[in-house]
C-alpha cells in the first residue's frame, strides 16, 4: 500500500479555506437588516428562478451566496429540519439558533472530512414579535456561527459593503430607507443596480403566520425611488 | 493521521455522521414530499386499531360552491359512543392558502391526517418554490386516506371533504373521498358524515349556480340546522354556550373564517322562522 505524501494540518486547513473563500467571493454579496417592521433581505440576482433568498419556516427566512447548488441543499434541508420539528413538536419551537448551529455542526462537518468544503456562506433570520426577537445568524463555509443584530453581508467584497452599511444604519428605520441603504451598499458609489436585478424579499412582523413574502419589482422600484 | 481520503460523497458522508440536519444521498432524496422524508427519517406513527375501545367521532361537514369560491362548514360536536366527548371541536380547516379541508369520522387519524397534509401542502411550496395545483393537493390526500385504509379497516375511518379554490381555471372546486382513497370531483356541492344525508337533501332543495356569499352561508346553516335535528351525532347551535358551527369561505383571496357573531346572527334568525313556522313535531 502506497502512503499518501505528507502534508501538515494547517496547510491542509488553510488550502481549503482559501479555496472555499476565494470562490464565495466571486458570487454576488447579499445584505440582511433589521427595520422597523422586520427584516430586510437583499440581494444582486438577475435570475427570477435561481432564488438567494428563502422561507424556511413561519418567521425564519434562508439566504445563500456562493455555489447554487449547495447553498440549495443547504436549504431544503433547512427546510426538512424545521418542518419535521414543527411536526414533531409545536410551530413555536421552530427556532433560527438551533438551524444555525445544525449548518454549523454540517459545514464543519464537511470541512474538515471532506475532499472539498463546501463553497457557500449562508444566513439564518429570525423575526421576533419585537425589534430584541430579531436575529441574525450568518454561517461560513468552515462552519463559523456568527450571530449579528443589526445587519449581515455575505458573500465577495463583503469588508467593504459591511463598511458601507455600518455608515448607513439607522436604528428603527423603515423598509424603504433600509433597501435604499442596503442596495446603495451593494452597489458602491460608482454604479446603480435596476429593480429587475434584485431580488429582495421581507420577513415582516405583521405579515401573519408565514412571515416572509417576496418583494416584487415594482414594488422595489417604488421603494427604490 | 486526519481524514483527508476520498469519500464516496459528501452527502451519504454526512448523513452517518450526524443526523441534525436531514440530509440525504444523490439516489435516496425524498424530493418535495413531507410524508417521504418523514418515512425515511423513520418517524411515521404507527398503525393504530381500535377493538373494543370507543374512540371519539366527528359527523356533518358539508362544502357548497357558490359565485365567488366555495363554503366549507362543520358542526362542532365530537361522541364517544353514545356520549358527547366534545361541543366545540373544529373539523374545518385550511389547508394552505386557498383551500380547505374539512373531517368526519374518527376524529384522532383525522385532526393527525389534517395536521400532516397541511404541513405536506407548505413542505411542498417551500421546496419548490410554487404550490401545488388543487387538483394536485386534492391527489394528494386521497393518497393519505389510502395510507390510512389498515386504520380504516379496524374502524378508524377518515372521511374528509376537500375543497378550493382553483386560481388556474378561477372557480372553486370540491373533492370529495372514500375510505380506499378514491377521490370524486362533486360539480355544485356535497355533505358527508352521520347527518350528511340531510345536509345534502336541505342544500339541493335551495341551491342554485352562481349564489351569492350571504346566500351561501344561509344555506350551509340551514343544512346543518337539519342535520342535528334528524342526527343524534351531529351538533346543533348552543346559545347557551355561545358555540355555534365553523363556516369558512375559500376564494381568491383565500381560505377566511366567517366571524362567530355573523354565524350566530344567521341561526337566531333561522329559529325565529322555524318558532314563527309552528312545528309540532
Amino acid at each position: 500500500m502506497s502512503m499518501p505524501f505528507y502534508v501538515a494540518p494547517e496547510q491542509v486547513m488553510k488550502d481549503r479555506a482559501d479555496f472555499a473563500s476565494k470562490n464565495v467571493a466571486r458570487g454576488r454579496p447579499l445584505v440582511a437588516t433589521a427595520y422597523d417592521e422586520g427584516i430586510l433581505l437583499a440581494a444582486e440576482n438577475p435570475s427570477k428562478n435561481l432564488h438567494k433568498i428563502s422561507e424556511i419556516y413561519d418567521r425564519i427566512a434562508f439566504g445563500g451566496v456562493g455555489k447554487y447548488s449547495e447553498y440549495d441543499q443547504l436549504r431544503q434541508a433547512g427546510i426538512r429540519h424545521a418542518d419535521i420539528k414543527g411536526y414533531q413538536y409545536s410551530r413555536e419551537d421552530v427556532d433560527a439558533r438551533s438551524l444555525a448551529n445544525a449548518y454549523g455542526q454540517t459545514l464543519t462537518q464537511v470541512f474538515t472530512h471532506e475532499m472539498k468544503p463546501l463553497e457557500v456562506e449562508i444566513l439564518v433570520a429570525e423575526v421576533g414579535m419585537g425589534r430584541d426577537g430579531d436575529q441574525l445568524f450568518h454561517i461560513i463555509y468552515d462552519g463559523t456561527v456568527q450571530d449579528e443584530d443589526r445587519f449581515s453581508v455575505l458573500g465577495g467584497d463583503s469588508d467593504t459593503i459591511r463598511g458601507r452599511m455600518e455608515t448607513a444604519y439607522t436604528e428603527g428605520w423603515d423598509i424603504g430607507a433600509a433597501l435604499k441603504a442596503a442596495v446603495a451598499a451593494l452597489a458602491g458609489p460608482d454604479r446603480t443596480i435596476a429593480a429587475t436585478d434584485l431580488e429582495v424579499a421581507v420577513l415582516e412582523r405583521s405579515n401573519g403566520r408565514r412571515a416572509f413574502r417576496r418583494v416584487p419589482d415594482d414594488e422595489t422600484a417604488g421603494l427604490l425611488a | 493521521m486526519l481524514g483527508w481520503r476520498r469519500s464516496r460523497c459528501w452527502q451519504a458522508a454526512n448523513l452517518r455522521l450526524h443526523m441534525s440536519l436531514p440530509l440525504f444521498p444523490v439516489g435516496d432524496d425524498p424530493g418535495p414530499s413531507f410524508s417521504r422524508l418523514l418515512k425515511k427519517s423513520g418517524l411515521t406513527p404507527p398503525s393504530l386499531t381500535s377493538e373494543a375501545v370507543e374512540i371519539r367521532h366527528g359527523t356533518t361537514i358539508v362544502a357548497i360552491r357558490y359565485a365567488e369560491g366555495v363554503i366549507m362548514a362543520g358542526d362542532r360536536r365530537a361522541t364517544e359512543g353514545y356520549s358527547i366527548a366534545h361541543r366545540a371541536i373544529e373539523k374545518v380547516f385550511p389547508a394552505d392558502r386557498h383551500s380547505a379541508v374539512a373531517i368526519a369520522g374518527a376524529a384522532g387519524p383525522a385532526l393527525e391526517m389534517v395536521k400532516l397534509f397541511q404541513t405536506n401542502l407548505e413542505h411542498y411550496e417551500k421546496v419548490e418554490g410554487v404550490a401545488l395545483s388543487l387538483e394536485g393537493k386534492a391527489n394528494q390526500l386521497g393518497g393519505m386516506i389510502r395510507d390510512n385504509l389498515p386504520m380504516a379497516m379496524q374502524g378508524l375511518a377518515v372521511v374528509p371533504i376537500f375543497a378550493g379554490y382553483d386560481l388556474r381555471r378561477q372557480t372553486g372546486r370540491i373533492f370529495t373521498y372514500d375510505v380506499t382513497g378514491g377521490r370524486y370531483e362533486e360539480a355544485d356541492f356535497h355533505a358527508t358524515g352521520s347527518g350528511g344525508r340531510d345536509a345534502r337533501t336541505t342544500i339541493k332543495m335551495v341551491w342554485t349556480d352562481g349564489m351569492a356569499r350571504d346566500e351561501a352561508i344561509e344555506l350551509a346553516v340551514q343544512g346543518l340546522y337539519e342535520a342535528a335535528e334528524e342526527d343524534s351525532a351531529t351538533g346543533g347551535p348552543d346559545p347557551v354556550r355561545g358555540i355555534y358551527p365553523t363556516v369558512a369561505t375559500v376564494t381568491d383571496t383565500g381560505f377566511e373564517r366567517v366571524p362567530d357573531p355573523e354565524v350566530a346572527e344567521r341561526f337566531q334568525a333561522l329559529i325565529q322562522r322555524k318558532t314563527q313556522q309552528g312545528l309540532h313535531q
